[in-house]
């Protein structure tokens, strides 16, 4: 009995040691990892890989953002609003319980399934070669669902004062959500629209046949053209992530795409990092000037 | 009396329109964008469908020929068809890189949501937690890079593998980081929700920590687990990229982990763009997305299962 009782204790010491070296190992990892991907990223790195034409990334950099800054347009009011009816209007029932289904099965989606969904609406139907705004849209369907559960999320955290509230100041119901509901989640739906962006960000499969791939991009005019031509969404854009893709499986037409792919995942992981600090740094501010009321 | 009526009635009429301003109009607004999600999630069955079809109805090749022979070579220019679309192959090579994925992540991610909920809350919710969110955060095409760059050229290396490293291992390991972070969130929050006095009570009946856990915390938080695992899979399936970056995309089964294959998203991503629409090459690439579709409903239906069961069974 006796020595049962301290096998169970050895054993429970063991396996206490077992769950700190896995715990352990997760951060090591992670540092091992980003560690190598912006050191590799950034000694393998030529200033011309700065430069906004053929041999730098800029050009890339740019699409990235713009790419994002366009389907957060289009994601952002459509996710909020339904958010809005989700937690406001929607009566308990069939078709709540069927948007609810569908919101799972958007977020779920293989993103290379949305892109070609993209691909096949955007570009086949329409006629289109490959451009941003087909991208755009491709990736607002990827956000779509975070965003609306987020702000969904939102809406129903707030205390019951907050409705009340605006409702015994004799207004309607559309009218408290948006003076008195939709001000006091804005800081939260911020932070899912970022963390949306992130994703946005390191989103290839979906880009792959909506934004194009550079093979398909003359960027010889991106300079050339007028300062509309940037900004134009009806032009093909390659990513930044994309371009990690092509340079690594079909780059070897580039002098030292290896050492560009090294560099566009460093640049992409640091993007990726300021976005999620940001975020958190937004929320934790919210949530500090939440609790200090 | 007869001098308010008319007031009255003028206040109703502008009171009407006033209200279609402060009410409906926004309400009506959110309400389509609510309606819209349906439509947007039907519209992509029903695309999918539609172009997925197309090699059993137009080229009317079976159902078994696609799922289950290996013999791959449909013609992909004009619209004679004639060739053979067996995807066994590409099938085969989602469901071995996924399982073996899960094997790889599942008992990592484990642990770390018992270290994040059990053993040490302080550290977990101030290392661990943040660790994990910043690996979820991390694109699956960095994560190829890294599979391409560090660990295809150290399987070549240390296991001496054909065709240069790429491979089903990697092709798992990769897949098993990416994972990583969903099993574990999904796990640590299935555990947080086992009522403590499960805990109290094993331990007021003299277990040891660990025998608390293996024998009362990790079963009764087995569903919320199992949901994690489902979830984590449907990722790895999806998962296109980082895949086909390390795979080789090679079409033969693998005889061993080391030697290369391919999965049915490498196919879709690198094959797509190669063929013409509405070629037999192109129509069967449209079935494995929807094959691809079925799969993460499949998946979504599984995780509703499990809940429904377990609040059957909590009631």
């Amino acid at each position: 009995m006796n020595s049962r009782a301290s096998r169970s204790r050895a054993s429970d010491r063991f396996m206490t040691g077992v769950f700190y070296c896995v715990g352990g190992f997760f951060v090591v990892l992670l540092v091992v990892l980003v560690g190598y991907i912006v050191i590799k990223g950034f000694a393998d790195m030529d200033l011309s890989f700065l430069a906004f034409d053929r041999s730098g990334i800029g050009n890339q950099l740019f699409n990235t953002l713009y790419l994002v800054f366009l389907s957060l347009l289009i994601c952002v009011p459509l996710g909020v609003a339904a958010g809005i009816y989700m937690a406001e209007y929607a009566k308990p029932g069939k078709l709540t319980k069927f948007i609810r289904i569908c919101i799972e099965t958007l977020s779920s989606l293989p993103s290379i399934v949305v892109g070609l969904f993209g691909y096949l609406v955007f570009l086949l139907m329409t006629g289109a070669t490959w451009n941003l705004l087909a991208g755009a849209g491709a990736v607002s369907i990827l956000c779509l669902p975070l965003i609306t559960t987020t702000t969904e999320d939102a809406f129903r955290a707030l205390p019951a004062s907050y409705r009340e509230g605006g409702l015994a100041l004799g207004t309607t119901h559309w009218q408290t959500i948006l003076h008195v509901l939709l001000p006091a989640c804005v800081g939260r739906i911020i932070t899912g629209v970022i963390l949306a962006a992130g994703r946005g960000f390191g989103e290839a499969a979906a880009l792959l046949y909506t934004a194009g791939q550079s093979t398909n991009i003359n960027w010889s005019n991106w300079n050339l053209l007028s300062p509309t031509c940037p900004l134009n969404p009806l032009r093909p854009g390659e990513t930044l992530a994309l371009h990690i893709w092509t340079m690594r499986t079909e780059g070897s037409l580039y002098a030292n795409s290896t050492e560009i792919a090294n560099f566009s995942a460093a640049v992409l992981v640091l993007l990726v990092f300021a976005f999620s600090l940001l975020a958190r740094y937004i929320s934790r501010r919210m949530a500090k000037k939440s609790s200090g009321q | 009396m007869e001098q308010t009526k008319p007031a009255v009635a003028g206040a109703k009429a502008s009171g009407r329109s006033n209200m279609f301003r402060k009410e409906y109009l926004g309400r009506t607004v959110v309400t389509i964008c609510g309606l819209f999600i349906i439509v947007l999630t039907l519209a992509i069955g029903a695309f999918l469908v539609y172009k997925g079809v197309g090699t059993f109805t137009i080229y009317h090749h079976s159902l078994l020929e696609f799922l289950f022979s290996s013999d791959w070579d449909p013609s992909s220019s004009g619209s004679s068809g004639g060739g053979t679309v067996g995807a066994a192959i590409f099938i085969f090579g989602s469901l071995i890189t996924c399982g073996l994925a899960l094997l790889i992540a599942t008992p990592f991610s484990l642990a770390a949501a018992i270290f994040i909920t059990q053993i040490s809350p302080r550290l977990g919710s101030t290392v661990i937690q943040p660790t994990i969110e910043i690996f979820a955060g991390i694109p699956s095409v960095v994560y190829g890079w890294v599979g391409l760059t560090i660990l295809v050229p150290f399987i070549r290396d240390v296991f001496g593998a054909p065709m240069g490293g790429y491979s089903v291992l990697a092709a798992s390991i990769v897949l098993a980081v990416m994972i990583a972070p969903t099993i574990t969130t999904v796990s640590a929050d299935a555990i947080r929700g086992v009522p403590s006095m499960y805990l109290e009570a094993s331990y007021g009946l003299g277990s040891t920590r660990w025998q608390a856990i293996y024998k009362v915390i990790v079963p009764s938080a087995l569903p919320g687990i199992v949901t994690g695992v489902v979830l984590g899979l449907s990722r790895a399936f999806g998962e296109a990229l980082a895949v086909a970056m390390v795979i080789g995309k090679t079409r033969a089964f693998p005889s061993s982990l080391l030697s290369p294959t391919t999965n049915l998203t490498s196919a879709i991503a690198s094959d797509m763009g190669n063929t013409a629409d509405g070629s037999e090459h192109n129509m069967a690439l449209w079935s494995m997305a929807l094959l691809l579709l079925l799969i993460s409903m499949l998946f979504i239906i599984l995780i509703h299962f499990i809940s429904s069961r377990k609040e059957a069974s909590g009631k």
